[in-house]
């Protein structure tokens, strides 16, 4: 029941676009599935009188006016960001398209 | 050293018999002390603070100011305009942010000065401080053992007496656990009660931003600054903010006081088990009311805190791309290849966090674990809202052991996340925690930790405050 193979760690990484060591994938291989062995004790709870239709933390807060208000400054982003081209406004990534 | 309180300096410096530059310049050079042993602060900021003290100073009525003058440090993952926070991870090493966090306004507001930001476990995923890519805290009490965490830096600070005041921030105890294990006073408010705006986000339905103090009266006077409702984050409430430092006055009474005995049974130390029950004693000769009660579903908060947190930490730390801020990893392949080359850059709980909380809210497994933990969160609920109608606080010891050894649990997350056995209730119900100094056990501090109703963070302050005065445990200093 409780074991991870190597393709369900590379799967899972995948998904949350992770890269992992190679050391890495034996040993979460483990760790995940003792991580889950225990979480899985929640099972011998009897949840049938447990209140499914409210949310578990109701929002405390109220909602602001949506109003438009002053926000970060574009050119103070744009120099915060690992590539950015100010001249244009714009964030830059990797090519995702070919020609 | 002179070991003030936080509104001892206050006074000091309102009196004119120091000054706010005095305060500072003794923090940092305390700082410059402990921190090669510690390691509490990943970035320190002298110059600014001096500019800032001296500025109070100047000024007469900055001088009146409900904390002039008073140095404190700010856990990295708060925000602080144009002072690196790095949320201990490697992602963030070079992140400046553009804005202040909520809870810094109003510190810096009220008079305090910031000397540093401190070190915690990466995106606050940790019991030990060790997870943080800028090394692992020390815990001043003992330098071979950890300070607990997250907020370990802040606790190690405050505990070192570096700063008598220190922002942290919960999400299943990294405040209280850290208290105890640094044999300091931590809260963790009510969900709703302190703005997050500028708190780096970990698991949205959990976390909050603390306070740590060497006593009680500082850190409900602390809360009563940094808490109330801001419009910059909807889920701060606007519900009323109390007199916390004026409950710290006030007499126990007849409190009652609630023990889960189910909780408190077994795998507990010794040394914190004689601990605990001395300091219900203490309650008890105080003319406090001691009753059993039962919290028959927080035998599994730990494993449904586990789901919540991951579910909800795979879902907040997507923002990580490496494409507005923080760090990009290798830039010269696909758009894919460079988020996960950037993503790699995280730590090995963080991973282990996030590929478990992608598992759980995946088709097939979202029921079974995900829906599952959330309606046991919900019974968790319940159990406190039954027990409050009988008791004013619960009492627990706030961790079943002391101050860990460096390294003991690095390589077993499940005895790590059991760190946390006592604490995570409260933040799955979203109501008020403090931990309390109780005494030590083989040299180590034990804390006891008191629980209270939503919004009635006024009590735990009543009650602890009154403990503090009947023991002399806050006042004990690690030596070195």
């Amino acid at each position: 029941v409780s074991t991870l193979t190597r393709d369900d760690v590379l799967h899972l990484a995948r998904l949350a676009r992770l890269e992992l060591a190679d050391d890495e994938i034996d040993l979460f291989a483990r760790q995940l599935a003792g991580i889950l062995e225990f979480a899985r004790q929640i099972e011998a709870v009897d949840t049938a009188s447990a209140a499914q239709d409210e949310p578990a933390m109701p929002p405390p807060g109220t909602l602001r006016e949506d109003l438009v208000l002053p926000s970060l400054e574009r050119d103070a982003v744009l120099a915060a960001a690992p590539a950015a081209d100010p001249r244009t406004g714009l964030f830059k990534v990797p090519r995702v398209l070919n020609g | 050293m002179t070991v003030r309180t936080a509104l001892e300096l206050r006074d000091a410096v309102a009196a004119g018999t120091t000054t706010a530059l005095a305060a500072c310049d003794a923090a940092i050079e305390r700082l410059e002390a402990t921190n090669p042993s510690l390691n509490a602060f990943i970035s320190i900021s002298p110059a600014k603070a001096r500019i800032r003290a001296g500025e109070l100073d100047r000024s007469e009525a900055c001088r009146r100011l409900p904390l002039a003058g008073v140095p404190v440090a700010i856990k990295d993952n708060i925000c602080t305009r144009g002072m690196r926070t790095t949320a201990g991870s490697r992602i963030l090493e070079h992140y400046v942010p553009l804005y202040d966090a909520t809870v810094v306004e109003r510190l810096e507001a009220a008079g305090a000065v910031i000397v540093g930001k401190t070190n915690c476990d990466e995106f606050a995923m940790g019991s030990s401080t060790e997870h943080s890519a800028f090394g692992a805290v020390r815990n001043p009490w003992d330098r071979d053992r950890t300070p607990g965490g997250s907020s370990g830096g802040s606790a190690a600070a405050v505990a070192a007496r570096v700063v008598p005041l220190a922002l942290g921030s919960e999400t299943g105890g990294s405040v209280r656990q850290p208290a105890a294990l640094c044999g300091i006073v931590g809260l963790k408010p009510t969900y709703g009660r302190v703005s997050r705006y500028g708190l780096i986000a970990f698991a949205s339905s959990l976390d909050q931003v603390g306070p740590f103090g060497t006593r009680v009266v500082d850190v409900a006077a602390c809360l009563g600054i940094i808490a109330g409702h801001d419009p910059r984050d909807a889920t701060s409430a606007t519900v009323q903010v109390d007199d916390y430092a004026g409950a710290t006055r006030m007499d126990l009474g007849a409190l009652r006081v609630g023990i889960p005995r189910e909780l408190v049974g077994e795998g507990i130390e010794a040394g914190v088990r004689r601990a605990f029950d001395e300091a219900i004693d203490v309650l008890r000769s105080a003319g406090a009311q001691v009753v059993d009660i039962a919290l028959p579903h927080s035998r599994y908060a730990t494993a449904t805190y586990a789901i919540v947190v991951m579910a909800e930490a795979s879902s907040n730390l997507g923002r990580y791309d490496g494409v507005r801020y923080g760090t990009r990893a290798a830039d010269d392949g696909r758009l894919a290849d460079m988020y996960a080359h950037t993503r790699g850059l995280f730590g090995r709980e963080v991973k282990r966090r996030v590929m478990l909380g992608t598992y759980v809210l995946s088709a097939g497994y979202y029921d079974a674990y995900y829906l599952k933990a959330q309606k046991v969160r919900a019974l968790i609920r319940q159990d406190f809202e039954r027990a409050f109608e009988r008791v004013d606080v619960v009492a627990t010891p706030t961790s079943p052991t002391t101050a860990f050894p460096l390294g003991e649990r690095l390589e077993d997350p499940v005895q790590m996340y059991l760190a946390d056995v006592f604490t995570v209730s409260a933040n799955l119900a979203g109501i008020p925690a403090i931990s309390v100094p109780c005494g030590f056990a083989d040299g180590l501090p034990v804390g006891v930790q008191l629980t209270g109703r939503a919004w009635d963070e006024a009590t735990l302050f009543r009650a602890a405050a009154a403990y503090e005065r009947l023991t002399p445990w806050s006042a004990q200093v690690p030596r070195g």
